[in-house]
């Protein structure tokens, strides 16, 4: 089939550090889930589950009070309900492209951290889907979403953006959960012909699915995950695109523009794989993984900011440009607002946190100074739910009419919801590094030089089509 | 009458001979001579997908795509007819002046839930195709077996294949330099 060619085939060098071998790999990754957690684990998880437990009393007291306790207003109706929303759906969009469009492009490297950045994706969409399920105010009416008729048989209009969002984020999130679990199932497999207590053997005997390791079974295996990959490629394009819908096809200056899909998917892209970044930092250091997630993975993912941080920093220029060009006096009254008026603040410091911080990374050495590369993923974050917040508060506060002009207060029930997800989002996540293999065993041990069956039997015949520095990486093997 | 029997060993029978190998490149070879032996009913037992062994084992190539074809095809149409019957036949409601079904209008929908079918096509028409979820299989009666999701490859040669012969078979996969060979029984009654 050829989608696993070996390594050397490619003309890539070993991606781990010399002398991690196949049954490291296993040793490694399942270890974590068999080895009492560390300490630092259990200090992580007793903070997400405090925020868990602030988002449990702000979403009890919203449901009690409605969306008054937040700080949304008469011409500011979206708030930070949607800037959340669309800032925790981009976040997602790093792990599919690490999945799938990195997998079309036969990079070997994601294998380190593909698992962990689609766990990454289902959690920031479940954060994600909150926001509309709770923003509508009257949560008894939340299937005002969904394609079914209201009290007077009225079904939803297929025209709307809003209605699309529905279905390009619920088949996200779905496909999305699909591709995690079938990348699992030989994983799951290793954990239960490891496993010592029955429970372990039970638990994770049943999501093996009695996964056997058959090649005639890989061989179905892997066409499906090439679909999957086929499949979620242009999905994860029409997701942000769709999602950038609901503001590009409403008449709102600021919001109506025809550069909004693909700004909003290099934003998502960009502030995904930050997140990654972020996590991955942590969790590299706090289990010892560094001789799988290698510095060149860090190295590749500060250069796929950099190159995502400048097309943000693109659209944002060429925003300005066509508000300029269009000569529409609202048009161009909303972009100079944006930068000069009540909420420039925002804008510059989505400005400096976007465009100006990943500049860092032309230069090699600050591509793996891992502090830096730490500071500069949050700034990246905070620059994008900026972005957001600029794009949904600036366009809405100052409308057609001056009268009904106003400005956005946040109340403390925003900033606890906003911090709530946090605690939904780390507890599932801290709980996955715990119980579920974050590193795709199988896929990295496919990588190895070990796995090559040409290499391992230094066969001369092999790889006709080997680059030039493949020879070298052969020596090494043998 | 359990009660009064005594209790007796568990009849068992040969199911399958395990060959277990160390090497990518040993069973990879291991499995070409199987073929040529002309074994049909076999297989080989990976950590991980080896490159060549579909050749090697002379797998003819996954038909799934067919499946997902279908499943794509059925996506778009329900799609299509769910927007026809809502906004279309059911209750037509004009917005903007526009007609209740306009096909182009939701084609983000469209795209959607061909994608969405096309992924649980994929999914679970793999599983359908591997036969699993499939928790009991007489290869895992081997202790060895456990390493087969480690570090060890092994080819097994079910004892229904009709070239099958206790210790020909044995004989035959100690010729191809396995680590080691076992035979594998499973309990009947």
């Amino acid at each position: 089939m050829g989608y696993h060619e070996p390594i050397n085939a490619i003309g890539e060098q070993s991606l781990v550090h010399p002398g991690t071998s196949i049954k490291v790999i296993t040793e490694t990754v399942a270890g974590v889930t068999e080895n009492p957690a560390p300490k630092g684990w259990w200090m992580l998880f007793a903070v997400a589950l405090s925020f868990l437990g602030i988002f449990g009393g702000t979403i009890g007291y919203l449901m009690w009070r409605g969306v008054g306790i937040w700080g949304n207003n008469n011409p500011v109706y979206w708030g930070w309900d949607i800037t959340n929303f669309v800032w925790w759906v981009g976040i997602g969009h790093a792990g599919t492209l690490i999945s799938a469009v990195l997998f079309l492009f036969r990079q070997k490297w994601r294998t380190a951290i593909n698992r962990f950045a689609e766990a990454m994706t289902i959690f920031a969409v479940i954060c994600a889907l909150i926001f509309p399920g709770i923003h509508v105010g009257r949560p008894w009416l939340a299937y005002y979403m969904f394609p079914l008729p209201n009290q007077m048989g009225i079904w939803p209009n297929f025209k709307s953006p809003l209605l699309w969002d529905l279905f390009a984020v619920g088949t996200y999130f779905t496909v999305s959960l699909l591709f995690w679990f079938v990348g699992l199932v030989p994983d799951f497999a290793t954990l239960r012909d490891r496993s010592k207590t029955p429970v372990r053997r039970m638990v994770y005997g049943a999501l093996a699915l009695g996964w056997r390791g058959s090649n005639r079974h890989w061989q179905h295996y892997e066409r499906a995950y090439l679909l999957l990959a086929a499949l979620s490629t242009p999905l994860v394009l029409s997701v942000h695109s769709v999602v950038s819908f609901d503001f590009a096809t409403s008449v709102e200056p600021g919001w109506h523009t025809t550069i909004f899909p693909p700004y909003f998917v290099a934003g998502a892209v960009f502030s995904g794989f930050a997140m990654v970044m972020t996590l991955l930092l942590v969790v590299r250091q706090t289990f010892g993984l560094e001789h799988i997630v290698t510095m060149k993975h860090l190295d590749l993912m500060n250069k796929i900011m950099l190159v995502t941080g400048t097309l943000v920093g693109y659209a944002y220029g060429m925003e300005f440009f066509t508000a300029w060009y269009s000569g529409s006096t609202y048009e161009r009254y909303v972009f100079m607002n944006r930068a000069f008026g009540p909420y420039a603040w925002a804008y510059w410091a989505m400005v400096s946190c976007n465009v100006i911080s990943p500049q860092f990374f032309w230069v090699k050495s600050f591509r793996q100074n891992i502090p830096l590369m730490f500071i500069i993923s949050i700034v990246i974050n905070i620059g994008m739910w900026f972005e957001r917040f600029v794009i949904i508060v600036t366009s809405l506060h100052r409308d057609f009419i001056p009268g009904s002009w106003g400005y956005f207060h946040a109340t403390i029930w925003d900033i606890c919801t906003y911090l709530g997800t946090f605690g939904v989002f780390f507890t599932l996540f801290l709980l996955f590094i715990r119980w579920v293999p974050m590193i795709a065993i199988a896929e990295v041990k496919a990588t190895l030089q070990e796995a090559d069956p040409h290499a391992s039997h230094g066969d001369k015949h092999a790889h006709p089509h080997a680059a030039p520095a493949a020879p070298v990486a052969h020596g090494v093997a043998e | 009458m359990s009660a009064e029997a005594p209790r007796r060993a568990p009849k068992k029978r040969v199911a399958l001979v395990l060959a277990e190998f160390d090497t990518t490149g040993d069973v990879l070879h291991a499995a070409e001579k199987v073929r040529e032996a002309g074994y049909e009913k076999w297989d080989v037992h990976t950590p991980f997908p080896i490159h060549g062994m579909d050749k090697a084992m002379g797998l003819e190539d996954s038909k799934l795509g067919y499946i997902v074809a279908v499943m794509a095809i059925l996506g778009l149409t329900s799609a299509i007819s769910m927007y026809y019957f809502m906004n279309g036949l059911d209750y037509p409601i004009i917005i903007g002046g526009k007609p209740g079904f306009s096909p182009p209008a939701a084609f983000p929908v469209y795209f959607e839930l061909t994608v969405l079918f096309s992924a649980f096509g994929t999914v679970f028409g793999m599983f359908h195709m591997n036969k699993l979820p499939r928790h009991h299989h007489p290869v895992f009666e081997s202790d060895r077996f456990a390493a087969a999701t480690d570090d060890k490859y092994f080819i097994s040669i079910e004892a229904e294949d009709g070239k099958f012969d206790v210790e020909k078979t044995r004989g035959f996969l100690e010729s191809l330099h396995p680590s080691n060979v076992e035979v594998v029984e499973e309990v009947v009654s």
